[in-house]
């Protein structure tokens, strides 16, 4: 495998924004010169199904697929989705999950049941977990769509370059697309980067 | 798609297989691109229709798509048709005979197979028809490649005089990676000739023609030995060395950085002997191909030594975490210690998308009794999950309606009172179920068909269709008007009815009336895709808790804004024991389209008052 290669696991449901959100962390990766693949795995779900984005950046990249096992960070949209992929991280790799449960009709119909605690099942693997309720904060601000920006704000102190360069792609990318948006997408990452500081502070507390 | 600036040349961009392949065939001059949507196909040609000075179109089918390519490329043009691996089934009887007549202006047809099966039917491997039609293929590894073998196919299709197939893959169509694109080169179109020796494919014509297809096959087997596409990665570590091509060398490199690497871009003819060459340097000669072994096969036919499926799987991709424990396994070396095993969590397949008009139709089957529904390819299709549980066949493009004139005329003595329906929707009725519904009249079949008209390709993103007035550019164009449509193929007027699919007690009338009668009837649903313009979202609802007696029913509809938040067992007078769920709608979701409001019996469910906040489910 190649070395110095960063390996970033985005996974959600389809409609959250994940593959944009994995799409920003590129374009930083690539403005800083790094060599990127994002791939993805949608299945035919426009709506509602499993995604899982894989994020390599690194002087070069082959493969675009992130193999069990050797992920850096897993950024998750949605709680039993980061139990669902966890084992894609490197042994004690960082979780940053949004805590909201978005339940399928497979369990409103009572074929299945949701994890009682993801959280729990994921810390008891041995990873360390941020969690933080990436929806209510988006709301908070005004819309659930800037949850996007809050989970990349809370990935933004966990990459190998600095915070500034991932707001900087956010910006990029509305200041072209929606640019009346800006100042509240802005708002959102430095939520979402103040909710994982938090939750970094809670997690050290109680080891 | 509004025409763009096209990016300037030598900027290196981030793009899928899709955009790399739509950028190069710009550059190449090519002046007439047509394809039909398909996973992972369909954004080349959209990225296409974006692109100034070509033409491109959203065909009917594939068949068409081709030739419609076909044609501009007897004019002299360049040409480009895109589809998905079954696409070619459909198109393939153009491509065999197409490969006797060849191509005046360049032709490049890109297959794009699902290998991993992330939205098809099936599996199958696309380089077959490089062999079958002794035509050239080229598989590319990532972005940069398959912008550059697109335009390498234009300039070898020209020289060669036949079509060059494109080889993708999802992993090629969906992955982004960095490309380096260029400068534009105008191709005037040479014109068309008129040679009825060469475009009239008759037997005498044909007989002539065969001689030449093997004589360029030969020439292109020599192509392919001097190609610079198919080149080697020196390797230190020689006990095993790999004969790889398209994605596969990205996971074989990633996976055994020192083992030497033939890497095939050009891989159909196969270059024997610069294989036969590199077999010699290697201790064991391994073959990564997904998914069929052809090379493998092509290979121990010519005497060249190799192991590949009897080791490699022969479906899905031959990713790192495939491709290392079993090449470890073969050099006799230990395995990696084992990783932890994934968490057992609930399946979240595709769901229908909240009002989905098809969620009242499929409501309305799972009440029908008696019934054998043959289905078809689309959003649909997901009609045979839960809750619906109303769709008992799907095999390809159009297949519900002869399948269900099968089902009628081959009915065993136990379905002698089944009721035969048949689903389909506008675009893949308009693709190949035309033709199956107009052999349902003719011989007097006894099924009933439903045409989901939502006015768009709905499973591939929401395309422009014949069925919504609109072409590939979003401009205005002449409209099909299906009642019209299958009353000419000779459904009775009486037997062909109009309705709108959020009407729940009309469709179930109108559903239960026709499956009595003994013959073909239509019901053609009339309301958009939730996806697309045309959709007018409404007030949302919301449950009254107080009113609420957990029935259930309108869980039943299926829609994802309905969420059972409390289940209790309760004893029904006669004794019976049954689930209450109690349930709330997320309004932030909801569309209002009021279909779950036809099932409550206790009238629990009702508008949101005008201004008042919509919410968000949660569950902490």
């Amino acid at each position: 495998m190649e070395r110095d290669v960063t390996n970033i696991l985005v996974v959600g449901i389809g409609g959250q924004g994940v593959m944009t959100a994995t799409e920003i962390l590129a374009e930083a990766a690539i403005a800083l010169g790094f060599d990127a693949k994002k791939t993805e795995v949608a299945g035919m779900a426009q709506r509602g199904g499993v995604v899982s984005s894989h994020l390599r950046f690194g002087p070069r990249v082959l493969s675009p697929q992130i193999t069990a096992g050797s992920a850096d960070l897993l950024l998750a949209f949605e709680a039993a989705e980061a139990l669902r992929w966890c084992h894609y991280l490197k042994p004690g790799a960082l979780v940053l999950m949004n805590t909201a449960k978005l339940v399928p009709p497979v369990v409103n119909i009572g074929l299945y049941d949701y994890p009682a605690d993801p959280v729990a099942e994921i810390r008891a693997q041995g990873h360390d977990v941020h969690a933080f309720d990436a929806m209510d904060i988006a709301v908070t601000l005004g819309d659930v769509r800037l949850g996007n920006s809050v989970m990349l704000g809370a990935a933004a102190d966990h990459l190998p370059f600095p915070a500034e360069q991932l707001l900087a792609a956010i910006v990029k990318r509305f200041a072209s697309r929606k640019p009346q948006l800006v100042d509240l997408n802005r708002r959102a990452f430095e939520a979402g980067r103040a909710a994982d500081a938090a939750a970094g502070h809670k997690e050290k507390q109680a080891a | 798609m509004a025409a763009v600036m096209p990016a300037p040349a030598q900027t290196r961009l981030f793009l899928s297989g899709n955009e790399a392949v739509a950028r190069a065939v710009w550059e190449s001059g090519c002046r007439v691109a047509a394809a039909y949507p398909g996973t992972p196909s369909t954004e080349m040609l959209e990225e296409i229709s974006g692109y100034p000075d070509i033409y491109a179109e959203w065909s009917v089918n594939e068949k068409v798509s081709l030739e419609v390519a076909i044609g501009a490329a007897y004019a002299g043009s360049r040409a480009f048709c895109a589809m998905k691996h079954v696409g070619m089934n459909v198109a393939s009887d153009a491509l065999m005979t197409l490969t006797l007549t060849g191509v005046i202006g360049g032709l490049v047809i890109a297959i794009a197979d699902d290998v991993g099966l992330s939205s098809s039917q099936n599996e199958q491997d696309s380089r077959y028809w490089g062999r079958f039609a002794h035509l050239p293929v080229f598989e590319p590894a990532d972005s940069q490649e398959a912008y550059e073998m697109t335009k390498a196919a234009f300039d070898l299709s020209e020289r060669f005089q036949c079509p060059v197939i494109l080889r993708l893959t999802t992993r090629i169509c969906h992955v982004k990676a960095l490309a380096t694109v260029g400068e534009r080169s105008e191709h005037a179109a040479a014109g068309f000739k008129k040679d009825v020796a060469r475009w009239v494919m008759t037997p005498a014509g044909a007989v002539r023609r065969i001689p030449l297809m093997f004589e360029r096959e030969q020439a292109l087997r020599a192509e392919a030995e001097a190609s610079a596409l198919n080149f080697v990665d020196a390797g230190t570590d020689a006990r095993v060395g790999f004969v790889t091509s398209g994605p596969a060398y990205m996971h074989v490199r990633e996976s055994f950085p020192d083992a030497p690497v033939l890497k095939l871009g050009l891989s159909c003819p196969l270059p024997l002997e610069k294989i036969r060459a590199f077999a010699a340097t290697v201790d064991k000669l391994i073959v990564a191909e997904e998914v069929e072994p052809l090379i493998e096969t092509e290979l121990k036919a010519n005497g060249i030594a190799c192991v590949g499926k009897e080791i490699l799987p022969r479906q899905g991709e031959l990713a790192p975490h495939v491709l290392k424990p079993i090449i470890a396994k073969l050099l006799g070396e230990p395995a990696r210690e084992a990783i932890a095993p994934p968490a057992q969590v609930f399946p979240r397949p595709p769901t229908m998308c909240v009002a989905c008009p098809h969620l009242g139709v499929y409501y309305t089957l799972s009440q029908l009794k008696n019934i054998t529904i043959a289905g078809d390819i689309g959003c649909y299709t997901l009609g045979a999950g839960h809750p619906w549980n109303a769709l008992d066949t799907t095999i390809s493009m159009g297949a519900s309606m002869g399948i269900a004139m099968g089902l009628d005329k081959g009915r065993g003595e136990a379905d002698k009172d089944k009721r035969i329906l048949a689903v389909i929707g506008d675009s893949t009725f308009m693709h190949m179920g035309m033709q199956g519904l107009l052999d349902i009249v003719y011989n007097k079949g006894n099924v009933t068909v439903l045409i989901l008209d939502n006015r768009a390709v709905g499973m591939t993103g929401g395309q422009n269709n014949p069925g919504n007035g609109r072409d590939i550019h979003g401009e205005a164009a002449p409209r099909v008007d299906f009642a019209k449509l299958v009353e000419s193929l000779g459904v009775k007027p009486e037997r062909i009815h109009v309705v709108d699919p959020y009407l729940l007690p009309v469709l179930f009338k109108t559903l239960r009336d026709e499956i009595k009668v003994p013959e073909v009837s239509v019901i053609i649903t009339n309301q958009p895709c939730v996806l697309v313009d045309d959709y007018k979202k409404q007030q949302p609802f919301e449950v009254i808790d107080d009113k609420c007696t957990g029935c259930g029913n309108c869980v039943e509809v299926g829609c994802p804004a309905i969420h059972v938040m409390r289940r209790e067992k309760a004893v029904k007078p006669s004794g019976k024991e049954v689930e209450l769920q109690f349930v709330q709608i997320e309004t932030a979701a909801c569309t209002g389209c009021g279909l779950c409001v036809q099932p409550c019996a206790p009238d629990a469910i009702v508008k949101v008052a005008p201004g008042a906040p919509v919410s968000i489910l949660k569950r902490h």
